[in-house]
């Protein structure tokens, strides 16, 4: 397949799974919000930054607004980490790897693009906003469906997974680097109802506050969150589960190509060293620097893969 | 339906009376409920909006895609009528490709003063670089584009030949697929001929051209100017019905004498590239140096045979509009034979004499940029308001050769349904011809062309006209 088209598969999923997760982190912005007023504007402000997109909020907006923030990482299309640009990347690059795609991949991200573009036409009112997060999740879950269900398991299709977990690692790490101090060890802090609120909103914004209370009952202690987010080969949005996928995939291209290149290598260090490292070490190193690191290598990885399949050049 | 006694309606001999091909079609849609149908034609819409079936405008604010409106009354055309047409097209194709080989070559026609030297000489679309090279198979216009008019029963113009990258195809299965998924119980009735192989044998067709040096099983590659090009539906679909690479520029370089595009894999070399780019992008080392959308040393690998290119570059001369007043001359050079399909008279503006006619006439006129195309810069004189009828008089005075003007044909109708039941609406015809060295194969019917506007003789889609499914009976 031609690099160019490995490479808009690639972006294709990335986009897709990029606009879902900025939906999921609205989603818990705007419970906390509800909750807590009086958090709010600290919580917005950490949204925007998990989301990359505080410095342009910031360069168009005086304050950090709830409705404001909506709007901008909604719908906003000068945003670029907006979902509704995500959607329209995602489509672009859909568009432009429709002869890699089935029919139907490309009718369910075109539907995507239609229907989500008709809900963000206007601003989105309070009220209409958890029905249209939901739209944007049901949309992405119907792309995802028809690759799982139409597409032939080959490299298309692999680059489509790496595209996806190198986000949704990206996205993970991103969500840990913004709230890693609410998952540290404080005395000031410690059984306030405070910790319950943020460690429920980090939970739910990656979708994942069920799973962890059916793992582990109601106890919810910051080093079992972190261990849940990081570690935990279960959980398909922990950096271990979304790098383990991205390893299997380029281990499929790795047979089918029979090439090995320098990000088979590179993703085999990045799972080894999350398998081989128990929370405790990792809040002995510091879990702000583990994180930091860990979204350093992702990023080395993405640019590795770039390279070695020749998505550019 | 109310007819016009001045254009000849393919349906309605007379009101509420059929003609023979539409028989059949034409009971079937009496007996139907005509809400029903309105509500199909709806859904039609929805369909094409769903599969993605656009493409883009040019000139708008934001570069917007459109949908070409579909009308679900099909365009008919017994097997008679079809089988002279065909023979006509096939004739006039035969007749283009001679033409070509010889302008490059030896320029006979040119010798003979049957086709003035200037005009080839002097003309843009003729490509100096192409003197002297024979493509693979000898075949200039792998894929023509024939736009037909008909006036009456028996009577049908060419109106031009579209020998360079003609569009529409898309449309042409897209229509019939549609058509068959909402009435299939109408096919099951009516027999017509298939059209849906059309891919099958454009492949097929582009790999009998590949040059020596391809593989046993030829790698054939569509390049695309990108996603933003009003036609990127059609070359993805293409390359997709093809099982074809879909290429840019930019995945594409010289290795060893080569055309090789980046794989994931390495380069790999192409031996057929059916091109969507102009010839003018074609080769920013040859011809426009700021082209983003070639491939610099292309035309050196060509010239040397590493690659078929369809169309061949320069065709072009071929298909221009003040080419055209010659084509009957040229079909009787090059086959010996009377043209078995019209031409429109035509004015060369060039001229001084034709100059004043139009001047005089130019009301009853259809004047056409030599270098136009898509119904761009063309003017309707018995549509045109004073004011436009005399910004155009400047504009030939000021430039003659860039014009040629036609009488304005009365084109023949074709019922489209609207809210108040059928109505007569202009239509046009392209079909599609495939060259290979061995073989002319055009597919039965093509893209019908329809202009939606009550009155309105423009049928291009980026004017505001629609298609419709174009059926030639079974015998």
């Amino acid at each position: 397949m031609l690099g160019k088209t490995a490479g808009g598969v690639f972006w294709m999923f990335r986009y897709l799974e990029r606009s879902e997760n900025i939906a999921r982190l609205i989603e818990a912005g705007f419970r906390i919000a509800l909750t807590r007023p009086d958090t709010s504007e600290e919580e917005w402000t950490s949204v925007l930054d998990t989301a990359g997109a505080r410095e342009a909020y910031m360069a168009r907006h005086e304050t950090v607004d709830g409705t404001a923030v909506i709007d901008f990482l909604v719908r906003d299309k000068d945003n670029p980490s907006s979902v509704y640009s995500a959607i329209k990347m995602a489509r672009d690059n859909a568009r432009l790897v429709r002869t890699a795609i089935t029919r139907e991949v490309w009718e369910a991200v075109n539907e995507c693009w239609m229907s989500v573009g008709a809900a963000l036409s206007r601003p989105v009112r309070d009220r209409d906003l958890p029905q249209v997060l939901s739209l944007i999740r049901q949309q992405s879950a119907f792309v995802r469906g028809a690759l799982h269900g139409t597409m032939l398991r080959n490299d298309v299709y692999d680059f489509a997974r790496v595209g996806t977990f190198l986000e949704r690692a990206d996205n993970t790490a991103r969500i840990l680097d913004v709230k890693y101090y609410v998952l540290l060890p404080s005395i000031r802090h410690i059984g306030s109802s405070l910790d319950n609120v943020q460690w429920e909103t980090i939970l739910r914004s990656v979708g994942g506050q069920r799973a962890y209370r059916w793992l582990h009952g109601g106890d919810s202690t910051p080093k079992s969150i972190a261990e849940f987010l990081i570690l935990d080969g279960r959980m398909p949005r922990s950096l271990a589960f979304c790098v383990n996928k991205i390893e299997d995939n380029l281990k499929y291209l790795e047979a089918d190509y029979e090439t090995r290149h320098p990000s088979h290598d590179r993703v085999h260090g990045i799972c080894t060293g999350l398998r081989l490292r128990p929370i405790d070490s990792i809040f002995e190193y510091g879990l702000h620097e583990m994180i930091t690191d860990f979204k350093s290598d992702i990023q080395e990885l993405a640019m590795q893969i770039e390279k070695d399949y020749r998505f550019y050049g | 339906m109310e007819t016009d006694p001045r254009f000849f309606d393919e349906l309605f001999e007379r009101p509420d009376q059929a003609r023979r091909p539409y028989e059949d079609f034409h009971d079937w849609f009496s007996s139907d409920d005509i809400g029903r149908l309105r509500r199909k034609s709806a859904e039609a819409e929805e369909f094409f909006r769903r599969t993605g079936i656009t493409f883009n405008v040019y000139g708008q604010d934001e570069a917007d895609e459109r949908l070409i409106p579909f009308d679900i009354v099909p365009r008919i055309l017994a097997a008679r009528e079809w089988s002279k047409l065909s023979r006509g097209i096939e004739q006039r194709v035969r007749a283009i490709n001679a033409f070509l080989y010889d302008i490059y070559h030896r320029q006979e026609i040119l010798r003979a003063g049957r086709v003035p030297v200037d005009l080839i000489a002097k003309n843009a679309a003729f490509l100096p670089q192409m003197l002297g090279v024979s493509p693979p198979g000898e075949v200039y216009t792998h894929i023509v584009g024939t736009d037909l008019v008909r006036t009456g029963p028996d009577e049908f113009y060419v109106l031009e030949d579209n020998a360079r990258t003609p569009s529409g195809v898309s449309y042409m299965l897209e229509n019939r697929e549609t058509m068959l998924q909402m009435f299939p119980e109408l096919f099951a009735k009516i027999k017509v001929q298939q059209v849906s192989d059309y891919p099958k044998r454009l492949r097929k067709s582009l790999e009998a051209c590949a040059p020596d040096c391809a593989s046993a099983k030829p790698l054939v590659a569509v390049l695309t100017p990108g996603i933003h090009n009003s036609a990127y539906y059609e070359h993805a679909f293409l390359a997709d019905q093809m099982g074809a690479e879909l290429v840019e520029g930019h995945d594409l370089r010289v290795t060893d004498g080569r055309i090789a595009m980046r794989t994931t894999q390495g380069y790999k070399p192409i031996d057929v590239i059916y091109r969507r780019v102009d010839d003018e992008y074609l080769d920013p080392l040859t011809f426009n140096p700021d082209s983003m959308l070639g491939v610099p040393g292309i035309m050196d690998v060509y010239r040397a045979g590493g690659i078929t290119i369809a169309n061949a570059p320069g065709t072009g001369i071929a298909d221009d509009k003040a080419i055209y007043s010659y084509m009957p001359e040229i079909v009787n050079f090059y086959t010996g034979e009377k043209p078995i399909l019209q031409n429109v008279p035509t004015h060369r503006c060039s001229e001084p004499e034709a100059l004043s006619y139009v001047l005089d006439n130019l009301a009853e006129l259809v004047v056409k940029e030599v270098h136009g195309s898509g119904g761009y810069g063309m003017l309707v004189g018995p549509a045109a308001s004073k004011r436009e009828l005399s910004e155009f008089r400047k504009k030939l005075k000021a430039r003659p050769e860039n014009y040629i003007a036609q009488p304005t044909l009365a084109l023949s109708t074709v019922p489209i349904l609207t809210k108040a039941g059928l109505a007569p609406r202009h239509v046009d015809l392209r079909p599609f011809v495939l060259v290979s060295p061995r073989k002319v194969d055009i597919t039965p019917g093509g893209l019908t062309r329809v202009a939606l506007k009550k009155g309105s003789l423009v049928v291009n889609s980026s004017q505001g006209g629609g298609t419709k499914d174009t059926w030639v009976l079974e015998e």
